[in-house]
């Protein structure tokens, strides 16, 4: 049994709790065995934390896929002033759906994650950054928060080892860019939320210009079981590069779409097949997204023995990213999609950098045009172009994003691009 | 070594195959600029923070998987970079066709258009033709109060008015507000930027034609303006200037960059304060008082008739202004001591307070509103009258000595003033009441019109050069004056506002070592005269 569906092939590390309320309780939590990893955290010392989850091989789960333990030891080793560490609650990826249920069913398990991270790198102060419009999930969160400082674990001298940790829930307003680690350093710090050149990285200068670090809400919520257990133990799922459980977001036209916790490294056709039961009858596969709208289409062929961990996905032209699987049959217009994607996008840049400002907003018109039978051939070839204009000459990746599926999409369905354009040339002849 | 001289710490880089030598910390940009290669750029101002957001100054940095922006990326020792390789203008070029996308092309009717940076780097670098088909997005005008009226449709977004605002003049009162392709510049206030007080710099430093000033809305085209540098006449600051000039008329003044005095900024008093220079009533020709009546005379005539009546030895008082040049306020001081000593009273107006600008604390509108005091005090003139520059002359009115006035126009003084003395000359370049019983009036030129400088507050000498052509009799008043003088026996007649400059050594000996070749464009600090005796 469980949260409203399951598989048996799923492994249960992270959303072992999900869709029983008791473990949104400190004391439901601890009867699963929560906060254990805290005081075995605390005595190991932090170096030996940070040790061990560079032994797990535990991979940054927002999308990036940097590996966490690295990350932490960017932070400067001899503390000088305040350290910070975020964790990037503000899930707005498209396709994406997997710290919402962690928010909002094991709150504790991000929590003592978040507690771990912040003795690893001597933070004083985590800020969980919520997605403006995660309500509950901010509203069970913050309640899992008081009962942490009620029981010792956050705020002064926790469980009596001397250091102090404070930990504040930071509701956003609803910006996809305030997910990019430095946008939402500057949302935090009550500015627009826009982008922060590189360098300086946030390990260097972060939140209110100090160290920080900022992880995922997944990462975080692995933490504890990884301190508990060891990384050798974590390691016995996922692939030698890629270890651990994952959980992916499968939406789009499966039977049984939902968040799963597979390994990493699992097939692709049998998350589609088995996992979310294939598609509806007499249809068949078209394209997947396999790490949300962000990250370049992938045809049926490109499905084919598709494993999904970091390398896995790239060999077949695309990335995991946050494992936002996207699934399309052949009944989607392409076109429509990739068009409803690159709005999302023009909808949320924050206007900063110029190729993104406008190209994002000149490729959703284009888009439109095509989409409506007005489109000509040399307009694939200016989406190409634009998008290649697109790709890494901004501050962030919103643009590099937006792009991606234009041109990948171009790439394997142009047929369904010629399609559309023809159309209209012979609704215009005739 | 010893632990006083510190190694000059370097670092050489080679930028377009150019190898290139600056102080570590420098970026790309700048250590390009130094060599004269000028990267394309709209956000980053040297005068404001860099957010790199344009993107339009990418570079190709030898080793960096991406273009980097050049305006935030410091030099390493032995960098290599590449302005012009094709990546980095294949990129520039795709940044400038995104600008255009939705960019009115209203070139015609724009005030910026001839010193647009959008149209410099397109004509230089953009597409031959753009491709965009899409509708463009309209924003529409709108006035920001005050001088300043904002083009939504021709903005860049650089933003460097919104940071001029917050990061210099210190009174955020403009924003981006929306954001992505919504983005637009506007302000939360009704009254925009009016009344701020050095608001008038966002027009200035705008890259297109989005902000424009409404005193300047199409009053002149931008390649049909002569550029003067100049000093504003408008405080004690000596903000360095230019006069944007056309047909003879000062349409506008924008600040030249001084990081001694102004940097890249000046104050909204000083900027609208130019239509004197333009006044059409003006003295044309020296005048002659014959038979109780002001008549017009050659300039040797008049000089005559001064000369000769100067001979006679009585007492001598003046009254000069502050607003005159270094140069002829010397050559007052020099003729008034040559003909026996007297005293030299001078008027100039005051402001209640100083108007700072937080971000560059060296510049403020000063209390003293006239550019020239400090030479005027160091002559030992006296200032008289109130914070408006009037009064204080009353004692003269009736004075029977000679009685010279340069500069000061006397609008308070009536016609009878001067009517006792033996021998009243004025020099000025406007026509007064109060020079009406003047045996000789001599025309000058206003500063605009002629070659001088001016000392301010911080005792800076500063040159500027005529953007005018004053009327064709006008002559500087050190001139006349000079011409007193070698009558007199004392010094040559100077040949040029440089020599008149070297003579004025006599009576300002802070001005010694100095010469208006070597002050140049950016002035020169005084000497201390009293290290100069004591050497």
């Amino acid at each position: 049994m469980a949260y409203p569906y399951t598989h048996e092939k799923e492994v249960r590390v992270l959303s072992r709790g999900w869709g029983d309320p008791r473990t949104r309780t400190l004391e439901g939590w601890k009867a699963m065995g929560g906060y254990t990893a805290l005081p075995k955290a605390l005595e190991m010392g932090r170096a030996q934390v940070i040790d061990e989850v560079k032994a797990s091989g535990l991979r940054g789960r927002g999308g990036a896929g940097f590996p966490t333990g690295i990350k932490w030891s960017f932070m400067p080793g001899e503390k000088k002033g305040a350290h910070y560490l975020c964790c990037n609650a503000d899930e707005s990826e498209p396709g994406t759906f997997k710290d919402r249920e962690l928010l909002r069913w094991t709150p504790h398990q991000l929590i003592e994650g978040c507690l771990i991270g912040a003795y690893a790198i001597q933070a004083d102060h985590v800020f969980i950054y919520c997605r403006g419009e995660f309500f509950e999930a901010t509203q069970v969160l913050s309640r899992a928060v008081e009962e942490a400082y009620e029981a010792g674990y956050a705020g002064k001298n926790i469980l009596g080892s001397g250091h102090d940790i404070d930990i504040t829930v930071f509701a956003g307003a609803g910006a996809y860019i305030c997910g990019e680690e430095t946008a939402l350093m500057n949302s935090i710090e009550g500015r627009r939320g826009l982008p922060r050149v590189k360098p300086p990285f946030p390990a260097a200068v972060g939140l209110f210009g100090k160290p920080t670090t900022i992880n995922n809400v997944e990462t975080l919520s692995s933490i504890p079981h990884i301190v508990n257990n060891g990384g050798s133990w974590y390691r016995q799922w996922g692939t030698e590069k890629s270890p651990g459980t994952k959980l992916f977001c499968v939406s789009g036209h499966v039977r049984r779409p939902g968040n799963y916790e597979l390994p990493l490294g699992f097939p692709l056709e049998e998350l589609i097949y088995d996992v979310c039961g294939g598609f509806r009858e007499g249809r068949s596969l078209k394209a997947v997204i396999p790490g949300g709208s962000s990250v370049p289409i992938m045809s049926a062929t490109d499905c084919e023995g598709c494993t999904l961990d970091y390398e896995g996905v790239v060999e077949k032209g695309s990335m995991l990213g946050c494992a936002s699987v996207i699934i399309m049959d052949d009944s989607t217009n392409i076109v429509k999609q990739v068009r409803r994607m690159v709005d999302f996008y023009a909808h949320e840049s924050c206007g900063q950098c110029t190729p993104c400002r406008e190209g994002t907003q000149w490729l959703s018109r284009i888009l439109v045009r095509i989409e409506n039978g007005r489109g000509t051939e040399e307009d694939l070839e200016t989406l190409l172009e634009l998008g290649n204009q697109m790709t890494g000459t901004t501050i962030c990746v919103l643009s590099d994003s937006a792009a991606a599926p234009v041109a990948s999409s171009i790439q394997k369905f142009r047929d369904d691009y010629l399609a559309l354009i023809r159309r209209g040339e012979k609704v215009g002849a005739a | 070594m010893s632990e006083f001289t510190q190694p000059q710490e370097t670092v050489t880089l080679t930028i377009d195959g150019r190898e290139v030598t600056v102080p570590p910390g420098t970026t790309i940009l700048q250590a390009a600029e130094s060599t004269g290669n000028r990267i394309p750029h709209y956000c980053y101002h040297p005068g404001l923070s860099a957010p790199a957001q344009c993107r339009l100054c990418l570079v190709e940095v030898e080793g960096a998987p991406k273009l980097q922006p050049s305006c935030v990326t410091q030099v390493r020792d032995g960098q290599v970079v590449h302005t012009a390789s094709e990546k980095a203008k294949g990129m520039r070029q795709g940044v400038l066709e995104f600008y255009l996308a939705n960019h009115p092309l209203d070139c015609p009717i724009c005030d910026q258009s001839g010193e647009c940076k959008l149209q410099d780097y397109v004509h230089e670098e953009g597409r031959k033709h753009g491709r965009s088909r899409e509708p463009k997005r309209v924003f529409g005008r709108d006035d920001f109060g005050g001088d300043v009226l904002f083009y939504g449709d021709r903005c860049v977004m650089c933003t460097r008015c919104v940071r001029f605002m917050n990061e210099v003049a210190q009174d955020p009162r403009l924003t981006v507000v929306e954001r992505g392709n919504r983005s637009v510049i506007d302000t939360f206030f009704e009254d925009g930027v009016d009344g701020s007080p050095y608001a008038g710099n966002i027009v200035d430093i705008c890259p297109v034609g989005a902000l424009v000033s409404k005193d300047f809305l199409h009053k002149a085209r931008a390649w049909d303006l002569d550029h003067t540098p100049s000093i504003c006449p408008n405080c004690s600051q000596g903000c360095n200037i230019d006069l944007h000039v056309r047909d003879n008329r000062v349409q506008r003044l924008k600040p030249r960059a001084n990081p001694e005095v102004n940097g890249h900024w000046m104050c909204d008093y000083g900027r609208h304060r130019f239509e004197w220079m333009n006044r059409d009533d003006r003295l044309t020709r020296p005048l002659v008082r014959e038979a109780g009546e002001a008549r017009p005379a050659e300039w040797g005539a008049a000089l005559s008739e001064l000369l000769e009546r100067l001979e006679e030895a009585r007492p001598i008082r003046a009254v000069a202004s502050p607003f005159a040049s270094t140069e002829e306020l010397a050559a007052l001081r020099r003729v008034v001591d040559a003909l026996g000593g007297g005293e030299i009273l001078f008027r100039s107006p005051e402001a209640d307070e100083e108007i700072p600008l937080p971000g560059f604390p060296q510049l403020a509108r000063r209390r003293d509103l006239s550019p020239n005091r400090r030479t005027a005090e160091l002559l030992g003139m006296e200032r008289v009258g109130d914070a408006q520059g009037r009064g204080g002359l009353e004692s003269l009115a009736d004075y029977t000595g000679t009685l010279i006035v340069l500069g000061d126009a006397l609008a308070d003084m009536d016609a009878d003033f001067g009517r006792q003395a033996a021998l009243y000359l004025y020099l000025g370049s406007h026509p007064s009441a109060a020079a009406g019983q003047a045996d000789v009036v001599l025309p000058i030129p206003t500063f605009a019109e002629q070659e001088g400088t001016f000392i301010n507050g911080e005792g800076r000498v500063q040159r500027f050069w005529p953007g005018l052509i004053g009327p064709e009799q006008a002559r500087p008043a050190w001139m006349p004056l000079g011409v007193v003088l070698s009558r007199l026996g004392v010094g040559n007649l100077p040949g040029s506002a440089g020599e008149a400059f070297l003579a004025a050594t006599e009576v300002l000996p802070e001005l010694q070592g100095l010469r208006h070749e070597t002050i140049g464009t950016r002035g020169a600090i005084l000497n201390e005269p009293v290290l100069l005796a004591g050497s």
